[in-house]
């Protein structure tokens, strides 16, 4: 099985006190200083649909975003062209890039915003490789599981698969049993 | 570009009906070729276009940040069209002929909103759902899984037949003739990839309308308009349509002709096809700005056009499809999934429940059974959302829902016993807002959130009116939460304006030396009678000041309303200076952007409003000071036209606004060539030389367009103007100092040319 095209979603801890629309002034600059690794083009402001995806800094490869999919904020990278390395690598990389851009938000809103330090979920943007059933997440558990423990640096977590809906897309929550740091690679 | 791209051909093998699964095929294939180099780019545009994948800003590669416009570091590979590249995220524009969609198809828009697009659909205008970031390589597949649940993106955009738009309420309207959804499925399919609808100018939008005097429909706004109606014939009564061509928005929008009173329903598709046909080969081909068929039929005359279209009918060899549907038609009837019921008293203390009943839900012509509208903000839905809309709409009915014209979703054949369930389980879902129709529930296109043409953000401005509107709305008068407000982002009107009881459309000025973004305010339009007229530009002013000009304009209508005068109405009956009066105080005394930067960015974008338009230092102060009080006066002139106009002095109208054209010339004329005298001639010649001939006053998109509206003038001096021509006249002249305008302001952020 080939996972590609990963979400990840780095939750908030608490109230978030920044008035989100203040993203888009940074993403914008972002995109101006093409911050990130991937080529951003564009500043996608939402706010005004209720538990949508709130403001999306663009991006060719990937986008980043501060969400509020289902109702909670959350740090969110997309990754959208396909990635090399193995899945487990694929997976790390996605915790990761959440995590840094974690870390520059949480800079720039100093003490307005937290994410979580031991909570995360992944999801697979793509039902054709990834359809919403148990038997994915038999063939990718262990993958999953060792590109956390890459992105972690240890093996105390749990993962669960997110099923009941099949047309949701496939995604497992994670919660590790140590804190881990914000920002760091990989 | 998705890992999963090849694998959705295979999995949905036999899912998709033809023709349309060959022809993603080959437009697959056509992107290799033109991968390759070996289809042309702009070959392969109008093909694309045609497949409903279209342009999005910085699809250039170029983005203005704040600073300066700068390149976005794309890759170096062949181009989607002329300037467009190929790797810039696009739109994507599906089809949903009269507004009519499944559970099942909204399933598939959350899937596809979720993998390909911002995990948003939006609803547009005209019944359609677009998702926008869409990568072009991606397409195949996403349009492979739309195919999947009987969804077409062919022909939503690009020179074709565009999406047949329909009233929602058909079929359970109270006040309908009948119900038109068979008859524009039909139309639909019939013209879908039709031989005779292959070879337009320009685009061709039909609409039905199930009566002549709702505005569901906006039957009046389109190139072909289709009302319901009947007649007695030995009597028998029989069903037919009373057709109307060449309507349009657009910049200079035009109410469509009635091209027959009544054609019996068995003559609808064989004169759409003679329609197109007259259109196909007489229409404008090389000049995109008149090749809508309004622009032949202001060149023929509705009389000329109306001998073609049924010269050409009766030359055409008859085709089954025409009547094949009919007998089905007759038969076709939505049907309820739950026993009807009055509806229930709102339990005391609910207000919520209170006013989304009163305002979102309205009984359907069948006895017991409602219709439930789903108000979306700015027309935006999430895939979350989407399929909670599908689970809702198969509890509650047998799965009966459309999109509307006012960008939101309405439920149909809702029991009235279920109403309040219904309204529990939207409000779960977020959908439950109240207010559809109201002052608040606002009509935006993309603007410059997405749109390449967009001057101003018509969808920030939006949001921020409905954030402010819908904190008080419900206690205002209701005759204010009975107005419609409409927003462009630029003249081109697909926020449709031009038909809103206060209508903007963005535009911007150069103050203090910054570019400032504007909107102008459009009074007159009307919403009902199928879109039964169409408004006029009265006064520019910042966008930041769009909130108070609301304000103003409301609290004028309430103080001098005369018992229920409509706003439209009352418009007719003051006239438009005093409005005017009351809003130039905020059209002028811009703070300096030290004193508050606010109004030097838009709404929503802290970005510096493209301050690439800075020119301070590069021209005299004197010059600008001249150039300034000349297109004020020829402002001025065109607002004096419009009150002309509306004083029934038509002749005076169409001339002052001709006279306000030269004047605004002169200004930029004046910039070159400080000893020009106001003798027309000169001014046209001098113009047409130093910026027409020069090309300096040449649109980005639209050419010479502009100019050619001073030029026709010009050559028709003397002529008879009708109210209608001397409407168009004063529409051309507002657009052409607008043009002034932004000629204008490239010269002063420009080095001057040698």
């Amino acid at each position: 099985m080939e996972l590609q095209h990963l979400v990840a979603r780095l939750p908030v801890e608490g109230e978030l006190k920044m008035n989100p629309a203040d993203c888009v002034n940074l993403f914008h600059r972002w995109v101006a200083g093409q911050t990130m690794p991937e080529m951003l083009v564009d500043v996608a402001e939402l706010l005004h649909v209720p538990a949508g995806p709130g403001v999306i800094a663009v991006g060719h490869e990937a986008d980043y975003a501060l969400d509020r999919t289902g109702g909670n904020w959350a740090i969110l990278y997309r990754r959208k062209t396909p990635e090399d390395g193995t899945n487990a690598d694929r997976v790390a990389r996605v915790l990761a890039s959440a995590s840094a851009a974690a870390a520059l938000i949480e800079a720039e809103f100093s003490g307005q915003i937290a994410v979580s330090r031991n909570r995360f979920e992944i999801v697979v943007n793509d039902r054709a490789l990834a359809p919403n059933r148990s038997e994915t997440f038999a063939a990718a558990e262990a993958d999953l599981k060792e590109g956390i423990a890459r992105f972690l640096g240890h093996s105390d977590f749990t993962i669960a698969p997110q099923g009941g809906d099949a047309r949701r897309r496939f995604s497992v929550i994670g919660e590790s049993k140590k804190t881990f740091s914000i920002g760091t690679a990989a | 570009m998705k890992a999963s791209n090849p694998l959705w051909k295979n999995l949905l093998a036999g899912r998709i009906a033809e023709p349309l699964a060959s022809e993603i095929d080959q437009f697959e294939t056509e992107i290799e070729l033109r991968k390759q180099g070996k289809i042309d780019e702009k070959v392969f545009a109008e093909t694309r276009l045609r497949r409903g994948a279209y342009g999005q800003r910085y699809d250039n590669g170029q983005r203005h940040d704040g600073t300066d416009s700068r390149k976005l570091p794309f890759a170096d590979k062949p181009t989607k069209g002329p300037g467009t590249i190929w790797d810039a995220p696009g739109m994507l524009r599906i089809k949903v002929p009269f507004g009519g969609v499944t559970p099942e198809q909204l399933e598939l828009m959350a899937e596809v909103a979720e993998e390909y697009s911002d995990n948003i659909a939006h609803v547009t205008t005209r019944q359609d759902f677009q998702l926008h970031f869409i990568h072009i390589e991606n397409a195949p597949a996403l349009m492979r899984r739309l195919g999947s649940v009987g969804i077409t993106t062919r022909e939503a955009c690009g020179n074709s037949v565009r999406n047949v738009t329909g009233c929602p309420l058909a079929g359970v309207c109270a006040c309908e003739t009948f119900d038109v959804t068979p008859y524009a499925r039909a139309l639909t399919y019939f013209l879908l990839g039709h031989p005779d609808a292959q070879d337009f100018g320009r685009k061709f939008k039909p609409a039905f309308s199930g009566c002549a005097d709702q505005p569901c429909g906006l039957a009046y706004m389109h190139d072909l308009g289709v009302i319901a109606a009947t007649r007695e014939v030995d009597g028998k009564v029989q069903r037919g349509f009373r057709i109307l061509v060449g309507g349009g928005l657009g910049a200079v929008p035009r109410q469509a002709r009635v091209l027959t009173e009544f054609a019996p329903v068995e003559e609808l598709l064989p004169l759409a096809q003679a329609i197109s046909r007259v259109f196909g080969r007489h229409g404008e081909k090389r000049n995109r700005n008149a090749a809508r068929i309004k622009f032949l039929i202001d060149k023929w005359g509705i009389e000329k056009f109306r001998e073609e279209v049924f010269a050409e009918r009766a030359k055409l060899r008859p085709d089954p499809r025409w009547t094949d549907y009919l007998d089905a038609a007759l038969k076709e009837a939505e049907k309820p999934s739950r026993p009807g019921a009055d509806l229930p008293a709102v339990p005391k203390g609910n207000e919520r429940l209170a006013r989304w009943v009163k305002s979102n839900v309205r009984p359907q012509r069948q006895k017991g059974y409602y219709t439930a509208t789903v108000a979306l903000p700015l027309g935006d839905i999430t895939a979350d959302q989407l399929r909670d809309l599908a689970d809702i709409v198969r509890r509650f009915t047998a799965g009966t829902l459309r999109t509307t014209v006012d960008q939101n979703f309405l439920i149909r054949w809702v029991s009235g016993a279920d109403v309040v369930a219904l309204f529990e389980a939207l409000e779960a879902a977020g959908l439950g807002d109240a207010g559809a129709g109201n002052i608040f529930d606002i009509t935006a296109c993309p603007g410059t959130d997405t749109c390449k043409l967009g001057i101003s953000s018509s969808r920030g401005l939006a949001g921020e009116l409905r954030t402010r509107l819908a904190a008080k709305s419900f206690t205002m008068d209701q005759a204010i939460q009975d107005l419609h407000i409409k927003v462009s982002g630029c003249f081109n009107s697909c926020g449709q304006h031009h038909v809103g009881d206060l209508g903007f459309y963005g535009n911007s000025r150069t103050v203090n030396g910054f570019r400032v973004p504007y909107f102008q305010v459009v009074l007159g339009g009307q919403w009902e009678n199928n879109a039964g007229a169409y408004g006029l530009p009265i006064v520019a002013i910042p966008s930041k000041r769009v909130p108070e000009a609301i304000d103003r304009i409301t609290g004028f209508y309430l103080e001098q309303r005369q018992k229920q005068e409509s706003f439209h109405d009352f418009i007719k009956r003051v006239g438009k200076a005093p409005v005017r009066k009351l809003l130039d105080p905020l059209a002028e005394n811009l703070p300096s952007p030290e004193q508050d930067p606010g109004f030097y960015n838009d709404w929503g974008d802290p970005r510096q409003y493209s301050i690439g338009d800075i020119g301070k230092g590069e021209c005299a102060g004197e010059v600008v000071t001249r150039y300034q009080f000349e297109t004020t006066a020829a402002e001025r002139m065109v607002f004096e036209a419009q009150l002309m106009l509306e004083d029934g002095r038509a002749q005076f109208a169409g001339e002052e606004a001709y006279r306000a054209m030269l004047r605004g010339a002169k200004a930029l004329v004046q910039m070159q060539y400080d000893d020009v005298t106001d003798e027309p001639a000169e001014i046209v010649q001098e113009f047409r030389e130093r910026f027409v001939d020069t090309q300096l006053f040449f649109d980005q998109f639209a050419g010479p367009k502009f100019a050619a509206y001073l030029f026709d003038a010009h050559a028709a001096v003397g002529r008879k103007f009708t109210a209608d021509l001397a409407h168009q006249q004063i529409t051309e002249a507002q657009l052409f100092i607008e043009a002034v305008h932004n000629c204008h302001n490239r010269l002063r952020s420009e080095p001057a040319k040698a």
